[in-house]
C-alpha cells in the first residue's frame, strides 16, 4: 500500500474544463471518498489517477514517485468499475486470474497449449490459482468460480470485480461508484463487505461516489467536488457540521442544510425575520448574509423565527417539516419528534429556534460568529458554537 | 484531439494503432482504392495487354463508348434489367416480410425457405433455372402453358431473355429484402401501434399507412440501394446462360466489360466500361444517402 | 375481426411463395436422379421411375474433377476468411477503440473503398498479377479478397458496442494492445465474427466473377467455376449429371446456412440497418 499525491491537475475536454487545479493527498492505508454530482469531474480524476486518461497540468505521485508517464499496468493500482468490467466470455475464475497471469507469466507461457509446456508454468499457475482461491473465498465466491458473468446476480458480480481487483494486493484501489448499480439492500452488504476487505487488507481506498450515504458512512475523509472544484476536504462530520461553504452545505446532508437570508443588526447582530438570533459577527450592521441551519437544529420554541406549517412528511419516529418564513415566504425544513408535529397541523403556525447555525457571506463563503450566552436558545438540544 | 495526445502511453498507443491498421491499410491500397485508381488512369490511355507502349488517350476511349452500338445496348440492358428486378424485388420482399411477420407459427421456416436462395449458390441455380426455362418441358413454360398463356424458348428469344434473367436475379434476391425488412420492420416500437389503436385506428391499412411505411423508410431506402447495387453487377448468369445473347438482348455492363477487357484484351476500353460501372453504382449510393438525410427525421 | 381466415389466407400466400422459391432446388434433386430419358418427360415426376443416381453423381464426380472443385472450395473459402480476419480485427479494433491521429482519414478510407464493387478492381488485379506471374494460381483466386472492407466496417460497429470499462478494465490489468485485440476483442467479437464469416464464406464459395477471369487449369478451379465448366463442355446433353454436380457444389452452403441460420441473418441485418 502506498500513499496517493494528486497535484494541481488540470484538464480540460475541448472547451469545457473538467479538472481546475485540483490537489488531494492520500494517506497510506487511508479511505478517501470524493462526493459529487454527475459532470463534476470526479471520475475524470479517478481516471487520470489510474494512467487511463491524461492531465493537462498537474502532477500524480504514487508514495515517492511520479508517475504520470506511466501507462496504467505500470501503476500498480486495481479499480472497480461501475459496470464492474467483467470479461464475458471469461469464468470467474479466468477473470480473476487475469492480472496475476498478465503479471507472473512471460508473453511465451501465456500462449495457449504450447505455454504450459514451458517450464515454470505449472508451477506459477498453481500459485496463481492458490491466489485466486485466497482472494475468492472471502467475498464467498468458491462456488461461484467455473460460472460466467452472465450467470451471476449483480451483488455476485460485484463482488467479482472486487476479487479481481485485491487478488493482487495493488498499491491502492480505486472505486467508481462501484455500488450504483445494486439495489439498496445488497448496496448495504456490499458496503460491509468494502469494510471488511479495507480491515484486512488494510487497503489505500479512492473511492468515487454521487451518493453523500456512501461516502459518509464509509470514508475516513471526503473530498466534495463541484465543477471540476474541491471544495473541501474534511472527515465526514465536520463536512456535515461545518460545511467551508454554503454549496457544500446545501449538498452535504439531507434534507439539505436551511439557508436563512439574513442580515447584520445592531451590535452585529444576526436578524432574521426581523427576530434577532443569538449570534453576533462583526460585520457592518445592514451587510445582508446567509444563515444556514440543519433540519433538526431548527427546534420549537416560546420564541424564535415565525413559521407557517405547509406540508409534513413522516418518517416514522420523525417528521419533516416544510413551513415558509414568514415575511420572505422562504421555504425551511425542520426535522421534528412525531408528537410535535401532531401539535402543529398544516395551515397552523409556530416559532422555531436555530439551536446551532453557521453563518455565510452572499457569496457563499463561511464567516466567522459568535454566539451570545443568553436564555433565549433552548435546551433540548446541545449547543454548536 | 489534441488535449488526448498527452495521455500517458498515448504515444504507444497510436503506435500500436498504427501498426494494428497497417496490414489492412496496406491491402486496401493494394487490392482496392489502388487499383480503382488505376482503372480511372487507364481509361483514359490506349494501352492493351501485352504492349510495350502506353499512349495517352485522353477522352478516346469514352467518344469510342459513346459511338459504339454495343455499348449503347449493353448499358440499356442493364438499366432494364436493374429497372424491372428492383422493383419487383423490393415489393415482393416487403410483402413477404409484412406475411412473415403477421404469423405466429412457421416464421423460422418461411425465412429459411425464402433466404436459401440468397446462400446458394448463383451459378449452379441458373443451371437449374435454365432448365425451368426449357421450350417444352421447363416448369415455367408448363405453367403458361397451364394457364393457357403463349410460350417460347425463353432465353433464347431475345424479346424475353432479359426478362427471364431478371426473374432469376429477382428469385435470388428477394429473401435478402424479406430479411432486412423483417429487421426494420422489428425495429419499430410496438407502443406505436398500441397508441394507433388508442386513438382509433387498428385496421390493418390503417396500421400499415400510419406506422410501419412511414417507419419503414429508411429500411426502404437502403435495401432498395442494395438490391439495385447488386443488379448492376448481374453477370454469372448472363456468363453462364446466354453470354450477352441472343442478338446482344442480355449484352449488360459487366458482361461487356469482361469481353471487351479480358477476351479481346481491349484493357484500356474495358477499364472505361469499368468506370461507367462505378459511376452508375456510386449514383446509387449517393441517392441513398441524399434520400436518408432528407429522412433522418424518422431515426 | 376476420383473424381466422386472414391468417389461413397469409399461409396459403407464404407457402405458395416457398413453393416457388424452393421449386429449383426441389427440381435440382430431383433430376439428379434421373436417367436422360426421364428428364424429358413430358409430365413431371417428383422421384425417378428408374433410378439413376448413382450413375448421375458417380458421373459427375468423374467427368470433371468435382471432388477438386470442392476441396479448391474450401482451401480458398478457409485462406481468405482467415486472412480477412487477420486484417480486419486488430483495424476495427483501432478504428473503434485507439486514440490516434490519422484514425478518421482511415475510417474515411474504409468507407470509400466500401463503395467500390468487386468487379472494379478487376482489370489492375489481373494486370499485376500477370506481371508477377502468379495468374492461374490459388493466390490469384485468393490475394484479391484478402481484405474485406466490409468486415473492417462491421467489427468496428461491433466493438464500438464494447464498453470502454472493460478496455480499461485490461490496461489496468497489464494488458497491452496487442493483448486486447487477441484475449478481449477477438472472444468478445466471437458472435459478430461468426456472422461474418458466414457471409465471408457464402461470398467467397460463390463468387464467380473474379475465378472466371483469374484462372483457366481445371485443377484450380472452384465450385461455381467447375460448374461452368462442365455446363460448357457437356452443352445441355447429361442433365442428370449436371445437377448432381450442382447439388453436390450447393450443398455445402445450404448445409451450412441451416446449420448456421441465426448467424447468417444476423450478418446480414448488421449490415445498415440500425
Amino acid at each position: 500500500m502506498a500513499s496517493v499525491d494528486l497535484i494541481g491537475i488540470g484538464k480540460r475536454f475541448g472547451t469545457t474544463e473538467v479538472l481546475r487545479d485540483v490537489s488531494l493527498r492520500i494517506a497510506d492505508g487511508e479511505f478517501l471518498a470524493i462526493l459529487g454530482p454527475s459532470g463534476c469531474g470526479k471520475s475524470t480524476l479517478l481516471r487520470i489517477l489510474a494512467g487511463l486518461e491524461g492531465a493537462d497540468r498537474g502532477e500524480v505521485r504514487l508514495g515517492d514517485a511520479r508517475v504520470d508517464q506511466l501507462p496504467p499496468k505500470a501503476r500498480n493500482l486495481a479499480m472497480v468499475f461501475q459496470s464492474y468490467a467483467l470479461y464475458p466470455y471469461m469464468t470467474v475464475r479466468q477473470n480473476i486470474a487475469l492480472p496475476l497471469e498478465m503479471r507472473r507469466l512471460s508473453a511465451l507461457q501465456r500462449l495457449p497449449l504450447l505455454g504450459r509446456l514451458l517450464p515454470g508454468t505449472a508451477l506459477r499457475r498453481r500459485a496463481i490459482a492458490e491466489d485466486v482461491a485466497a482472494a475468492a473465498e472471502p467475498l464467498q465466491l468458491t462456488h461461484l468460480l467455473e460460472r460466467r458473468p452472465a450467470q451471476l446476480s449483480g451483488g455476485q458480480r460485484q463482488r467479482v470485480a472486487l476479487a479481481r481487483a485485491m487478488v493482487r494486493h495493488p498499491a491502492a484501489f480505486l472505486m467508481d461508484e462501484p455500488l450504483s448499480n445494486l439495489d439498496t439492500r445488497l448496496r448495504t452488504e456490499a458496503r460491509a463487505e468494502i469494510m471488511a476487505l479495507r480491515q484486512r487488507l488494510g487497503a489505500t481506498i479512492l473511492y468515487v461516489t454521487h451518493d453523500q450515504a456512501e461516502a459518509m458512512a464509509m470514508a475516513d475523509r471526503v473530498a466534495v467536488m463541484q465543477g471540476g472544484r474541491v471544495l473541501q476536504l474534511a472527515p465526514p462530520q465536520e463536512l456535515y457540521d461545518e460545511p467551508a461553504s454554503l454549496e457544500v452545505a446545501r449538498f452535504v446532508g439531507s434534507p439539505p442544510m436551511n439557508a436563512i437570508p439574513a442580515r447584520i443588526g445592531a451590535e452585529g447582530r444576526v436578524e432574521a425575520a426581523g427576530f434577532a438570533l443569538p449570534w453576533r459577527s462583526g460585520l457592518v450592521p445592514g451587510t445582508q448574509v446567509t444563515l444556514g441551519v440543519r433540519a433538526e437544529a431548527l427546534v420549537p420554541a416560546a420564541q424564535g423565527l415565525p413559521v407557517r406549517v405547509e406540508r409534513v412528511e413522516r418518517l416514522g419516529a420523525e417528521a419533516l417539516m416544510h413551513g415558509a418564513l414568514s415575511g420572505s415566504g422562504e421555504m425551511l425544513v425542520a426535522r421534528l419528534e412525531a408528537a410535535q408535529i401532531v401539535a402543529h397541523p398544516p395551515g397552523t403556525s409556530l416559532l422555531l429556534m436555530p439551536s446551532r447555525a453557521v453563518l455565510f457571506d452572499a457569496g457563499g463563503d463561511r464567516l466567522p460568529m459568535t454566539r451570545l450566552h443568553d436564555a433565549t436558545i433552548p435546551s433540548s438540544e446541545p449547543a454548536y458554537g | 484531439m489534441a488535449e488526448h495526445a498527452r495521455h500517458p502511453g498515448a504515444r504507444a498507443e497510436a503506435i500500436a494503432a498504427w501498426l494494428l491498421a497497417l496490414p489492412a491499410l496496406l491491402l486496401m491500397w493494394a487490392m482496392l482504392l489502388g487499383p480503382a485508381l488505376a482503372v480511372l488512369l487507364l481509361s483514359f490511355t490506349d494501352w492493351s495487354l501485352g504492349e510495350p507502349e502506353i499512349g495517352w488517350a485522353g477522352l478516346g476511349n469514352y467518344l469510342q463508348l459513346a459511338d459504339d452500338p454495343v455499348f449503347w445496348q449493353s448499358l440499356r440492358n442493364t438499366l432494364i434489367y436493374v429497372g424491372v428486378s428492383v422493383p419487383a424485388t423490393v415489393g415482393l420482399g416487403l410483402g413477404a416480410a409484412l406475411l412473415v411477420e403477421s404469423v405466429g407459427r412457421g416464421r423460422a421456416f418461411y425465412r429459411a425457405a425464402y433466404f436459401l436462395p440468397v446462400a446458394s449458390t448463383l451459378l449452379a441455380m441458373a443451371l437449374v433455372w435454365e432448365f425451368m426455362f426449357h421450350p417444352t418441358v421447363g416448369f415455367v413454360t408448363q405453367g403458361f402453358r397451364a394457364l393457357g398463356l403463349p410460350t417460347t424458348d425463353w432465353l433464347q428469344n431475345p424479346d424475353t431473355a432479359l426478362l427471364a434473367l431478371a426473374v432469376i436475379g429477382i428469385w435470388q434476391n428477394l429473401g435478402l429484402a424479406m430479411v432486412l425488412f423483417v429487421a426494420g420492420l422489428q425495429g419499430i416500437p410496438r407502443d406505436l401501434y398500441e397508441a394507433l389503436a388508442m386513438d382509433g385506428a387498428d385496421g390493418a391499412w390503417e396500421r400499415f399507412r400510419r406506422v410501419t411505411w412511414p417507419m419503414l423508410g429508411p429500411a426502404l431506402v437502403f435495401v432498395v440501394a442494395i438490391i439495385a447495387i447488386r443488379s448492376f453487377q448481374v453477370f454469372d448468369t448472363v456468363a453462364v446462360l446466354t453470354e450477352g445473347g441472343p442478338n446482344k438482348a442480355t449484352e449488360v455492363l459487366l458482361h461487356t466489360m469482361v469481353q471487351e477487357g479480358f477476351r479481346f484484351l481491349r484493357t484500356a476500353y474495358g477499364a472505361a466500361i469499368t468506370v461507367i460501372f462505378l459511376v452508375f453504382t456510386l449514383a446509387v449510393t449517393v441517392a441513398q444517402t441524399v434520400l436518408l438525410d432528407r429522412r433522418a427525421h424518422y431515426g | 375481426m376476420a383473424d381466422r381466415s386472414g391468417l389461413l389466407l397469409r399461409h396459403v400466400l407464404l407457402l405458395l411463395g416457398a413453393a416457388v422459391m424452393l421449386a429449383p432446388f426441389v427440381l435440382m434433386l430431383s433430376l439428379s436422379l434421373k436417367p436422360p430419358a426421364e428428364i424429358f418427360a413430358p409430365e413431371f415426376r417428383l422421384l425417378p421411375v428408374q433410378w439413376a443416381a448413382v450413375e448421375d453423381y458417380t458421373a459427375a464426380f468423374t467427368k470433371v474433377p468435382l471432388a477438386r472443385f470442392l476441396l479448391n472450395g474450401f482451401i480458398v473459402t478457409f485462406c481468405i476468411f482467415t486472412a480477412q480476419a487477420l486484417t480486419a480485427l486488430p483495424m476495427a479494433y483501432a478504428l473503434a477503440k485507439l486514440r490516434w491521429q490519422g484514425r478518421d482519414t482511415a475510417f474515411l478510407l474504409v468507407l470509400a473503398a466500401l463503395l467500390v464493387p468487386p468487379q472494379v478492381p478487376a482489370i489492375p488485379l489481373y494486370i499485376a498479377l500477370w506481371q508477377l506471374d502468379l495468374l492461374n494460381t490459388y493466390a490469384a483466386i485468393i490475394l484479391p479478397s484478402t481484405i474485406s472492407v466490409f468486415g473492417i466496417f462491421l467489427m468496428r460497429q461491433f466493438f464500438r458496442t464494447v464498453p470502454d470499462d472493460l478496455i480499461a478494465a485490461a490496461r489496468m490489468d497489464g494488458l497491452g494492445e496487442f493483448a486486447i485485440v487477441w484475449r478481449i476483442m477477438l472472444p468478445t467479437a466471437a458472435p459478430a465474427l461468426a456472422a461474418f464469416g458466414c457471409l465471408s464464406f457464402i461470398w467467397n464459395w460463390n463468387e464467380f466473377f473474379w475465378p472466371y477471369i483469374a484462372v483457366q487449369s481445371e485443377q484450380l478451379m472452384t465450385p461455381p467455376l467447375g460448374i461452368a465448366f462442365f455446363s460448357d463442355t457437356e452443352a445441355g446433353t447429361s442433365w442428370g449429371p449436371l445437377m448432381a454436380a450442382a447439388t453436390v457444389a450447393t450443398a455445402p452452403l445450404v448445409l451450412a446456412f441451416l446449420l448456421a441460420q441465426r448467424a447468417f441473418v444476423r450478418g446480414v441485418t448488421m449490415t445498415g440497418i440500425k
